[in-house]
């Protein structure tokens, strides 16, 4: 990955009709980097994405690809490939005539023509399919094709619309792997919209998490992770989420307090910046809450138990607010078994009650 | 029958079942009957007729009506049967239908894809037109081709039925693309396809269920048009329908029934024989259009 930026989206604003999706939303994707943008449903994801395609007309701002302003090029023009969920296959056409659509189009001699579908079907093993019209094909061959489709324009971006969304879980953590070996031989940038988390943080070099047409944060997936920058994010990212408590900080003691109990947070990385009696909410992840007895543990009891396989996932609950903890899948608890839990703190976020930000 | 409930359920014929087989045979009957009729009394000569036994069969089989109403029967002056009128029914309904329906996919097209502005106002506009008596619009309609110099010729009548066919074509065009994928449309944006190019490679070669939808309606409805086709066609050009009712309308001599009836059947077979071969590519264009991807 290089410094230079490949794809620059500058203050751009986008509503249909008086409904504003994207607001003042400025992005730099640096070339060679796999940036997905990830949220919920309505987050405007993928408007930004049919923005930079230019499928959608700006209300405001720019797009630059590759130092090209190309805020009024038509999508043609603006060296994208894209893939879209429903894989958009031309119908009345084989495989080999979808792949070469878009460079018979061009005007692309013959030759350079076979040359590249080859190309792109051997890398995606596809050979078999080229003489078969979309309607026989499964899903998951669809989408290779429309992943190849993409591939034979030599787009310098790459654009994915949940490309996976249609498959089921096996299919998709397939191809999911393929995409990576993909960009890991292509290195082009690509920018891929997805709202499945599994997704976003295998891929992305680093992901931006929106809500409500706004960036949330934009990071690396372990930094998302680790260090939310605020209570939307944490909650998003994660499965199961992070659990949380609302609290109050007491300094003398050091100690956040959660109706009876305390929790001594000495070792909060951040703990300075914290004030007296203020209020905050303490999130932790499942896996950062170990079960066994020391003098900050806290006693309750096995609700729920959910053997994942790999590992299982106890549910119990602090001062009624539910918690779940995830253990190894060889561990074994039972219903109502009395366990003493304590909270890794290091590994823990503390957000402001009110502005949400993480502290 | 005190069998174990397994395997498919077993059918039993029910009262409702018998009565609802009685009741769709009553029905077709009564829509056969006038059919029935106008056969059996095309094949009857003149004297059974006029015995007056309308749902008898023909003691004896008659021919002479067909020919006759074909080539020899006087429509006004001119005793030339319904021949010249076939294929005057032909030229105005072949680039009426063609010009229509090509028109109609064009707009239908971009209203659904190219949003462009005042659409919705465009969109408005057809619905309203679809909706309009075309009876409002002949007396207008004949000042303007008068004016243009077409009035009472082909392509007069032509652009005629191509106007009153449009609204309701390209609300029918646009509602059918509207239907499709707009991903489809997109990925073939990025892929390099301009208006026409999208049109001709992605979105035609889609369309077959539609079109022959639309096929049928224009051919039907030009076909049976009298009313257009008596004002706008022009002497030389009178389509089929208005040499049918030159014959039946005699104003002196016999009216002969058995010639009146071989020529309706005569004029309505296109629009029959429409029916029975697109009936079975209509069926099969919405199933070939029903597969996803």
């Amino acid at each position: 990955m290089s410094m230079k930026n490949s794809v620059e989206v500058k203050n751009i604003s986008f509503s249909y009709g008086k409904t504003e999706i994207l607001n003042d939303l400025s992005l730099d994707i640096k070339e060679g980097e796999f940036m997905v943008l990830l949220g919920p449903s309505g987050c405007g994801k993928t408007t930004l994405l049919n923005c930079i395609a230019g499928l959608l007309d700006l209300t405001n701002g720019q797009i630059w690809i590759e130092d090209d302003n190309v805020t009024w090029k038509e999508p043609k023009d603006r060296h994208i490939g894209m893939v879209f969920q429903s894989y958009a296959l031309y119908p009345s056409m084989t495989v080999e005539k979808n792949l070469s659509f878009g460079l018979r189009m061009m005007g692309t001699a013959k030759d350079l023509i076979n040359e590249k579908i080859k190309k792109a079907a051997n890398l995606l093993q596809i050979n078999e399919l080229l003489k078969r019209k979309p309607s026989q094909l499964s899903g998951g061959q669809r989408q290779r094709v429309a992943i190849g489709r993409a591939l034979v324009r030599d787009a310098k971006v790459f654009l994915f619309d949940e490309p996976l969304s249609n498959l089921d879980a096996k299919l998709r953590a397939e191809l999911r792997y393929e995409i990576k070996k993909l960009h890991r031989d292509l290195s082009n940038t690509m920018i891929y919209v997805t709202h499945d988390q599994i997704e976003a943080m295998t891929l992305a070099d680093r992901i931006s998490v929106m809500k409500d047409g706004l960036i949330q944060q934009l990071d690396t997936p372990k930094q998302i992770y680790n260090k939310p920058a605020n209570l939307f994010v944490a909650g998003f990212i994660g499965s199961p989420s992070m659990n949380f408590l609302k609290a109050k900080f007491d300094i003398s003691n050091r100690n956040i307090i959660v109706g009876k109990k305390q929790i001594d947070i000495s070792k909060y990385e951040n703990i300075n910046n914290l004030m007296n009696d203020q209020e905050v909410v303490f999130g932790i992840r499942p896996e950062n809450i170990n079960i066994e007895k020391n003098e900050h543990s806290i006693q309750c009891k096995v609700e729920l138990v959910e053997p994942m396989g790999a590992d299982t996932l106890v549910w119990t609950s602090v001062e009624d607010n539910p918690i779940s903890i995830r253990l190894e899948g060889s561990s074994n608890y039972n219903l109502n078994d009395e366990i003493n839990i304590s909270f890794d703190i290091k590994k823990s976020s503390i957000f402001d009650n009110k502005s949400e930000e993480r502290i | 029958m005190s069998s174990i409930p397994s395997g498919p359920r077993p059918k039993y014929l029910t009262v409702g079942r018998i009565g609802m087989y009685c009741f769709i045979l009553v029905c077709a009957l009564f829509f056969l009957m006038p059919l029935y009729v106008m056969v059996i009394t095309s094949l009857k000569d003149m004297d059974e007729i006029r015995a007056a036994n309308i749902l008898n069969l023909p003691k004896e089989l008659s021919f002479y009506s067909w020919p006759k109403a074909w080539s020899q029967a006087c429509t006004g002056f001119v005793c030339e049967g319904l021949k010249p009128g076939f294929f005057n029914s032909i030229k105005i309904t072949v680039p009426s239908v063609i010009v229509s329906v090509g028109l109609s996919a064009i707009n239908g097209y971009a209203l659904a894809f190219w949003r462009f502005k005042g659409a919705y106002f465009f969109f408005g506009l057809c619905m309203f037109g679809a909706f309009i008596p075309y009876q409002v619009m002949v007396y207008p309609l004949l000042k303007i081709e008068d004016a243009l110099g077409i009035y009472s010729t082909l392509p007069g009548i032509i652009l005629v039925h191509t106007i009153f066919g449009m609204p309701i074509l390209t609300l029918i065009f646009r509602n059918f693309y509207v239907s499709l994928p707009i991903d489809l449309f997109k990925a073939a944006r990025i892929d390099g396809g301009n208006f026409i190019k999208i049109f001709l490679y992605v979105i035609i070669p889609m369309s077959a269920p539609i079109t022959i939808v639309a096929v049928i309606l224009q051919v039907t409805g030009i076909w049976n048009d009298f009313l257009l086709g008596l004002v706008f066609a022009g002497r030389d050009n009178q389509p089929m329908t208005v040499q049918l009712n030159n014959i039946v309308q005699v104003d002196y001599g016999v009216a002969e029934y058995n010639v009146d009836m071989s020529a309706t059947i005569l004029t309505s077979l296109v629009p029959l024989f429409v029916y029975f071969i697109s009936g079975r590519w209509f069926v099969r264009g919405i199933a070939a259009g029903a597969i996803k991807g």
